[in-house]
Formats: C-alpha cells, structure tokens, sequence
C-alpha cells in the first residue's frame, strides 16, 4: 500500500492526485474492517461468557458451540441460592471494595493536599515512596501478613482485607488528587488565608469541593481494583467472608465444572466494573497510567 | 502563626503516611525476619531457628525458582511487543479516517476488557479453550476444514499459548487507548501541513506523530513491565500454573512455596524479598527517568 518512494521524492501533480483516490477507497475499505475486527475481538470473550450463562449444560457443551438457543435462568438461581452463595460473595465485596475506597479518600486527599501545597524536607522521598507502590507485589506483603494474621485471628475477617486494599488505593488517591490540586489556582487558598480561614477549613470548604473530579475519579478506580482483587482475598479470606473472585476460583475445586454457573458468576462480578468503567472511561486510562502522561 | 504553618503539611500527610507504613512497610520487615529463620507452616513443631542466608542459598540453587524467572521474562519480552504493536495499530485506526461511529464504538468496546476482573478472564479462557467443545477449537476446525482438538490447557506449549493469549486480549486495549491519548495531542495544523508534504503513512508516523508518542510508549513499557511481573490471577485461575509447571510464572511459584503447597515461609519469604530488590531497582530506574521532568 505504501510506497518507498515517497519519503524520498517529491512526486509529479498528476500522479500523486490520481493515486490517493484509489489508494483511498481500498484504505477506506481496510480501515473500516480493521475496528470491525477490533470491536469484535474486544467484546467477544464478554458477550461469550454473558450468552454462556443463560444456555443449559447441554447447550454449553454442544460441539459446534451454538449460537441461538432457547435461554434459561437456572444458573443465577443456582449460584444466587444457599449452595453456593454468590450473592453473599458479591456483598462482601462491596462492603469491603467500598470501605476501603470510602478510608483511601479519607486518608489520601488530605496527604495529597499536602503534596499539591506546602513544601517541606523529603517531599521528593515521599512522593517516590508513594509511586512506588504502584510497582510492589502483592505477593511481597501476602506472606507476612498470612503469619501475623494467623496469629492474631484474623484471617477471614474483612478488616485485614480492607487494611491490605489500602497498599494501592491510598496511592491512587493521593497520585490522581495531588494533580487535581496542583491544578486549582493557589490564589483561592491565599484569599482565604487572609480572611483568617485554618488550614483545615481552606482544605475542606475551598479546595476539596473544587477537587472532586479528581476525587470521583480516582474512588471509581480505587474500587475497581479492589472489587477485582484476587491475590490478598484468596489467602486472608476464608468461609462465608470470601470476596466473589474468590468464589469464582471456588467452582474449578470440584469434579464436575458447572459452566454455567462459573459464566453466570463472571457476569454478575464483572457488570458492575464495566458499568463504572464506562462512565468513567474518558478518566480510565489517565488513571491507570497514574499520571504518567499528562 | 510561622509554626503552625510547618506543622501543617505534617498534620495532613501522617494519616496517610502512618496507615501505609503498618499496612505496607511493616509487613516488609516481617518478612525480612521471617526470610533469616526456619519457618515452616506444615510443621509448627519445628522451632523458628535462625539461620543466616541458608534460605537465600536454597532459593539461589533452586533451577525451579530461576525457571519461574525465565518463564516470566519470556512472558514479558513475548506479551509487551505484541501489546505495542498491536495498540499502536489501533491507536492509529481510531486516530483519523471514515467510520467516525465505528471508530467512537471501537474506543468504547476497549474499555470492556481493561475492566475486566483477571480472574474471569481466565475462566472465560478456560470455556473458549475447552478441548471438547471451546470455541477456540471450533474456530480452527471451521478456518480448515478440518477437525482440531487442540489439548490448550493440558499441552505445556498450548496452555503458555492460551496465557499469552489472553494477557494479549486483556491489555493491548490499554496500550491503544494510552498511545490515542498521546496522539490526540499532536497539533492538527501540523498534521494536516504534513499531509501537504507527504502522504506517506511511515513518514507521518516517524516524522510527525512519534514526538507525542514517546512519553505514550515509555508509560506503557513502565506500567506493563511493573503489571506483567505481578501477574497472578488470570494464570491462576486459567492454567493454575499448569499442566506441570509450564505456565508457573513467579507468583504463583511463591504463593505455592509458601501458602499453597509447601508451606515453607522461610525460602517463600526469601523469594519475595529478592523479588522486592528487583522491583526496587527496576522502579527507581524506572521513576528515575520517567519524572525526571517533575518538579514533586
């Protein structure tokens, strides 16, 4: 399609207005099948797993794979009952998705304030300290904890979950809201500062209110990750306490694979996700690169 | 008033600081304790000696710890080109051109798998690349003609196919979405000058949109490099680091030493903080260059 040639030398008027056209019309062409193929790609694997939840066993294990078939809601009713409790995982997950976002913002946009505001002594410390949790196995810290927790009592209690999701949601707080007030003019907080307003008062009357884009932001994906969480969950959980990514993994424990109610799990654990990602979805990716580019 | 102005930042930061400190810089030295003594979950009987480095001798002699590494590694050098490659090629559709609707439907849809919790992933792999009746199969049966009963996730060879596969799937959209923000920033009137002068695809690519891409790439090498040596859950719950240890990269080799099968905190504690050197090194290198423009 593309030539060499044309880096190199200017071409003649006459060709270069003929050849774009036709060039255009089989890019054009490649073009609009390339984002077919890449919508397809992308949403396969998820509309797959929807469908698949709302076929029998039998349908789901037809070879060829089917496409159009008389749907069932067996599998929400089975894993929404007693034996397998999905419904409590998924509240678990909230609750403890939820408290650990609702204690990063607590803890985090104060700090982040702090870092957006004042200088001090070691701030450049301190804000590496703050990165480099973004690069810190959960793996690294999951050991230790396993061996204190277990000697105080306290695996499966959903506090612990909570303390261990704060290791990389006070960092997103503090990451995406130091850049949101860095971007508030500090004018405001000086004309506060001569009306004689405390720290405190300028921080939750003048700048957190006109942060909270950031603020929203960064719970959004505070919440994300820890709803997807797996690795802390899976071994400082136990019982009726797991999260429901843990529950998930719980069905490939077993002789049979229920199918069904895996993919009926999957849907139900990844729909809230996606519903917050989309709304959210021109924040994500600055989100997740935490400020890498600007 | 000078006072409580310096003892001001201090009040705002030290929740903050206290509660990551007990959350995540204790258990550090926990486990550099735990790394130095005999600890073995199976057996508590057995009283926590210490005893020098001879974990961390134990870790360095174990071809099974450094074939984890190597697994890893080549996870990381197979995953990562193909995410850029792939997402810059879709950066670039999504960039310009017709099929402005499509184009908007595409970067929606890109969203979805970076949403995606890890752990259903992998059990959607686990249906798509069923030998009996995945659709990963049926697809290559229907292509050629002939019946395929490819052993995805029983065929060493197979099932590190189906991780890269689904690493692939999961986070090339990120990388597409972050290179589209960086080509958003290039300025239209130099594109459209640029089109005056050439009409070259390559040379528009090198000579104009490259500039804003750099930070894009250098972003993304950072960020996955960091995701990909802490990968665990899709594996986990897709493979489980089999059939074998064919798909055990180096968390879920750590997690099995220490919680999952042999219960030996000791040598798995040792892993981990070698494993934590790593990251150190690679993030203060990493950071090093990637803020050197910040003024925090």
């Amino acid at each position: 399609m593309t030539t060499q040639s044309t880096s190199t030398l200017p071409r003649p008027a006459v060709i270069s207005k003929a050849r774009p056209r036709k060039n255009n019309t089989l890019t054009t062409a490649l073009h609009g099948l390339g984002l077919l193929v890449v919508v397809f790609g992308t949403l396969f694997p998820f509309l797959w797993m929807v469908l698949t939840s709302f076929k029998t066993t039998s349908q789901i294990t037809s070879n060829p794979p089917l496409l159009f078939f008389s749907g069932t809601l067996d599998h929400y009713r089975s894993i929404l009952g007693d034996q397998y409790n999905v419904g409590g995982s998924l509240v678990v997950s909230l609750i403890v998705a939820t408290s650990a976002t609702a204690l990063a913002v607590l803890l985090g946009t104060p700090a982040a304030y702090a870092l957006a505001r004042f200088s001090f002594k070691g701030k450049d410390d301190l804000w590496f300290w703050f990165i480099s949790n973004r690069f810190l196995s959960p793996v690294v810290l999951v050991l230790p904890i396993y061996l204190v927790a277990s000697q105080l009592r306290l695996i499966g209690n959903p506090v612990l979950l909570i303390a261990m999701y704060l290791t990389f949601s006070v960092p997103i707080v503090i990451w995406i809201c130091t850049d949101q007030f860095r971007s508030i003019p500090r004018e405001l907080d000086e004309a506060a500062m001569v009306d004689g307003a405390t720290p405190s008062y300028i921080f939750f009357k003048v700048a957190l209110p006109l942060a909270l884009p950031g603020v929203v932001v960064s719970s959004i994906l505070s919440f994300i990750f820890s709803w997807n969480e797996l690795l802390f969950a899976l071994f400082l959980t136990r019982g009726d306490g797991v999260t429901a990514p843990v529950r998930a993994t719980g069905f490939l424990s077993g002789y049979d694979v229920p199918w069904g109610e895996i993919m009926a799990t999957g849907t139900l654990i990844v729909l809230p996700v996606i519903v917050f990602s989309l709304l959210v979805s021109r924040h994500l990716v600055q989100g997740l690169t935490m400020g890498a580019i600007k | 008033m000078h006072t409580q102005k310096r003892i001001t930042p201090f009040l705002f930061l030290a929740p903050a600081v206290i509660v990551l400190a007990v959350v995540g810089i204790y258990p550090l030295l926990f486990a550099a304790w735990v790394s130095l003594h005999t600890y073995l979950l199976a057996q508590p009987n057995i009283p926590h000696d210490f005893i020098w480095f001879s974990n961390y001798l134990t870790v360095i002699q174990d071809g099974a710890f450094w074939g984890s590494i190597g697994r890893t590694l080549f996870y990381l050098a197979v995953a990562l080109p193909v995410q850029i490659v792939l997402g810059l090629g879709i950066a670039l559709m999504l960039r310009r051109g017709r099929w402005a609707a499509l184009r908007g439907f595409a970067r929606v849809a890109l969203v979805i798998p970076l949403a995606m919790t890890p752990v259903v992933t992998g059990l959607i792999g686990r249906l798509m690349f069923n030998q009996e009746f995945g659709i990963a199969n049926y697809i290559q049966t229907t292509i050629t003609g002939n019946k395929v009963g490819i052993e995805w996730l029983g065929n060493p060879t197979m099932a590190f196919a189906a991780i890269l596969l689904l690493e692939i799937w999961q986070w090339t959209p990120f990388a597409a979405l972050i290179f589209l923000s960086g080509l958003t920033a290039v300025p239209v009137e130099v594109e459209e000058a640029a089109t005056l002068e050439t009409r070259s695809f390559w040379v528009m690519l090198r000579q104009i949109q490259m500039p804003f891409l750099m930070p894009a790439l250098t972003a993304i090498l950072i960020l996955r490099t960091a995701d990909i040596l802490k990968q665990f859950d899709m594996v986990y719950t897709l493979t489980g680091g089999g059939p074998g240890s064919s798909t055990e990269l180096i968390n879920l080799y750590i997690t099995r030493i220490g919680l999952r099968g042999a219960f030996d905190q000791g040598v798995a504690s040792a892993q981990a903080i070698l494993m934590l050197v790593l990251t150190i090194m690679l993030s203060r290198l990493y950071i090093k260059y990637l803020y050197k423009g910040d003024d925090a």
